[in-house]
């Protein structure tokens, strides 16, 4: 490690003379979002300079609910990354959940809430099966998630084609307890003429909570160690495979919520749903400065690599652009972020 | 294992022991009674004999070098003393009472604390984060940490690390570095009795000298270190005390006034079956038979011909791949 040739002027007494004071920026630019944070005002910019219509507000906010509908997936599947784990199955998993819930309150003819819950369980079951299976077994959690992937994708159509002969879950708004349920996952309130939903909220406060939860507790503690070293992990008395199940199962719970926002948003859903999702989520993860290796990264990063996901979908949109080109830039401007990324994480290394 | 809240009471029953051992030779701590002892103990895999009739002790400020060379039986006494084994004969006893450990954890409670090759750390996490793993100190929910990282630093001070930033992951230190910190993090868990497996066996010759350092400063806080090593270059300037070992067998326990390093590294060498091998690559001819003779001459200087190899045969040349750490259990 190189040192800053000056001293500071008064160091603090606590401090060691052989560490110079680094500035903000130095400090910002060696955590692991920066990369993304950059890239995110660059992305912002850009569609701030060529598309006018990106300036409003009410554009913004939907900026952001695109946003939410990804980040709210993307913070558990970077905590699972950080842990050391994959998540092929959290894009279908989504639809499964919803599935679930509303083909049993429909069939069954309950309140939606008992639905829901059983929406809940299937969830979690999932997320620990996945989480099960790859610690008992040690295959790598991306072709177990894979199988598993395959799998839910062939029930959520096939079940739902066998008990609706449609492709499409029913519409469950006439059910009890649908009005209350919506207001929970489906929410929106007005802010200065500014329409916003509720699960903007609900993404900003997992995120934080997740933040709080990796870096300030035991918990955390542990994520980033089953990830960056499994063995030493165990060897120091870390529960490694009951840390790798509970963050497949906080994938599962993050997939049943998205999932109830999705279905109490329009009161159905299509059973095709949700596959290539979790590309969308991992890329988040990643562009948002966490190691595909494990062990490094971070949940504000994943919700910065969302929110450039989230301004692009909607920046071509407003920017008038054929949407047809959209997934091509969606990929090429994914593919700068992390250049960017890179870059600017081997410099901070580098001077830090 | 120890909160962290509680865990500076080894350090203080340490630092008692070592006021108490101020001008005491070597091998009278703690009222003479050593902190591990092992009396004839044997250990038997179904038919085959790990290890036969070795005895040993270490007391509080003390160093018990094991040497011997790969598949000696180094690992399968490490195990016996931390507790992954029981001796199959013989007795092993902790504090002058004869203990039957069924687990690590049980050693570590008794202060019992092995550091092992691979160090058990995370190289992306930073030092403290490393040092408290498993034992994070809390408060509430959340984790103490200004004490962690106040708490490390001052402890790896103490063993005499000065760290520029307890914050920076722990991959960027030194493995010399890297080495004293699990060591530090053992003694601030409460450890008594250190064992320490190869800690040299991966570093450069600067970096087993900052090693050593520190099992000194060890030995100094009045902990019971037992030092594993095939090195008797490193065992010797350390040592209170050196176990031999060759095939599963004791062929000498010495105090250091009994033995001289040439002595040791004679002993060491296996006299005998330096001298055979150097037979033997002579007898191949060629470049083979110049190192051989360059060995002769070794064996020669030393003075280790004929009379080294106490309990051993000495029937067959054991193969020096000294990369190997895995002890092979294959001589019967």
């Amino acid at each position: 490690m190189t040192q800053i040739a000056e001293a500071p002027v008064s160091p603090p007494p606590i401090r060691d003379e052989r560490v110079g004071r680094k500035s903000l920026l130095a400090r910002l630019l060696a955590r692991p979002e920066a990369g993304a944070l950059v890239g995110a005002i660059v992305i912002y910019v850009f569609f701030f300079i060529i598309a006018p219509p990106f300036r409003s507000a009410a554009s913004f906010s939907s900026v952001l609910y695109v946003t939410s509908t990804y980040g709210l997936m993307a913070t558990p599947v970077a905590l699972l990354m950080i842990g050391g784990e994959f998540d092929l199955s959290a894009g279908v998993s989504v639809t499964s959940a919803a599935l679930c819930a509303s083909l049993f309150s429909y069939e069954f003819t309950t309140n939606v809430w008992v639905g829901v819950l059983v929406g809940l369980g299937l969830a979690l079951f999932i997320g620990f099966l996945n989480g099960w299976i790859v610690v008992k077994t040690g295959i790598p959690s991306f072709l177990v998630t894979l199988g598993t992937f395959f799998m839910l994708q062939g029930i959520n159509i096939a079940l739902t084609q066998t008990i609706t002969n449609q492709v499409a879950s029913p519409d469950i708004s006439t059910l009890q307890g649908f009005s209350s349920a919506q207001k929970v996952f489906a929410g929106s309130f007005t802010i200065g003429g500014v329409n916003i939903r509720t699960s903007v909220l609900y993404w900003i406060v997992f995120v934080l909570i997740a933040t709080w939860i990796l870096l300030r507790t035991r918990i955390g503690n542990w994520i980033f160690s089953v990830g960056g070293s499994a063995p030493s992990a165990r060897a120091v008395g870390v529960p490694v495979g009951r840390m790798k199940i509970g963050l497949f199962m906080a994938v599962g719970f993050m997939a049943w919520f998205t999932g109830m926002h999705t279905l109490f948003l329009f009161n159905t859903i299509q059973s095709g749903q949700g596959v290539g999702n979790e590309f969308v989520y991992i890329i988040a993860a990643v562009v948002g400065g966490c190691l595909l290796t494990g062990g490094y990264g971070s949940a504000v990063g994943a919700a910065i690599g969302a929110l450039i996901f989230g301004m692009v979908n909607q920046g071509i949109v407003y920017a008038g652009w054929n949407p047809d080109w959209f997934q091509f830039f969606v990929g090429l401007l994914l593919l700068g972020a992390i250049l960017l990324n890179t870059f600017i994480r081997r410099r901070a290394e580098a001077s830090a | 294992m120890t909160t962290p809240q509680n865990a500076p009471v080894g350090k203080h029953a340490a630092q008692a022991q070592q006021t108490s051992q101020e001008g005491t030779p070597a091998g009278q701590g703690n009222g003479g009674v050593p902190l591990v002892r092992l009396v004839n103990a044997g250990k038997r895999y179904g038919a085959v004999i790990a290890l036969s009739d070795i005895t040993m002790e270490v007391g509080a400020g003390e160093v018990t070098c094991v040497l011997g060379d790969n598949g000696a039986g180094k690992s399968t006494l490490i195990k016996i003393i931390a507790g992954l084994h029981q001796p199959s004969s013989g007795s092993y006893e902790v504090d002058g009472t004869p203990v039957a450990f069924n687990s690590p954890r049980e050693a570590l409670e008794r202060g019992i604390a092995t550091v092992y090759q691979d160090l058990a750390v995370v190289p992306l996490m930073p030092v403290w984060r490393n040092f408290f793993l498993g034992n994070e100190a809390r408060k509430g929910l959340r984790m103490d940490i200004a004490f962690m990282k106040k708490t490390c630093k001052d402890e790896l001070l103490a063993m005499g690390i000065d760290l520029r930033d307890v914050d920076q992951p722990i991959g960027t230190l030194s493995g010399g570095e890297r080495q004293c910190v699990a060591i530090s993090r053992a003694v601030y868990f409460g450890a008594k009795v250190l064992i320490l497996d190869e800690p040299t066996a991966a570093l450069g010759v600067k970096q087993s000298g900052v090693v050593l350092k520190y099992v000194i400063q060890a030995r100094e806080r009045g902990l019971g270190v037992i030092f594993i090593t095939h090195n008797p270059h490193h065992a010797y300037p350390v040592g209170d005390r050196f176990l031999l070992l060759n095939r599963g067998r004791s062929i000498g326990y010495y105090e250091k006034s009994q033995i001289t390093r040439d002595e040791l590294t004679g002993l060491m060498a296996g006299g005998a079956e330096l001298e055979q091998l150097s037979h033997e690559l002579e007898s191949a001819g060629g470049a083979a038979a110049d190192i051989g003779r360059v060995m002769e001459a070794d064996v020669e200087e030393l003075g280790i011909s004929h009379q080294a190899g106490g309990g051993s045969d000495a029937a067959s040349v054991p193969t020096k791949s000294g990369t190997t750490r895995q002890e092979g259990l294959s001589h019967p």
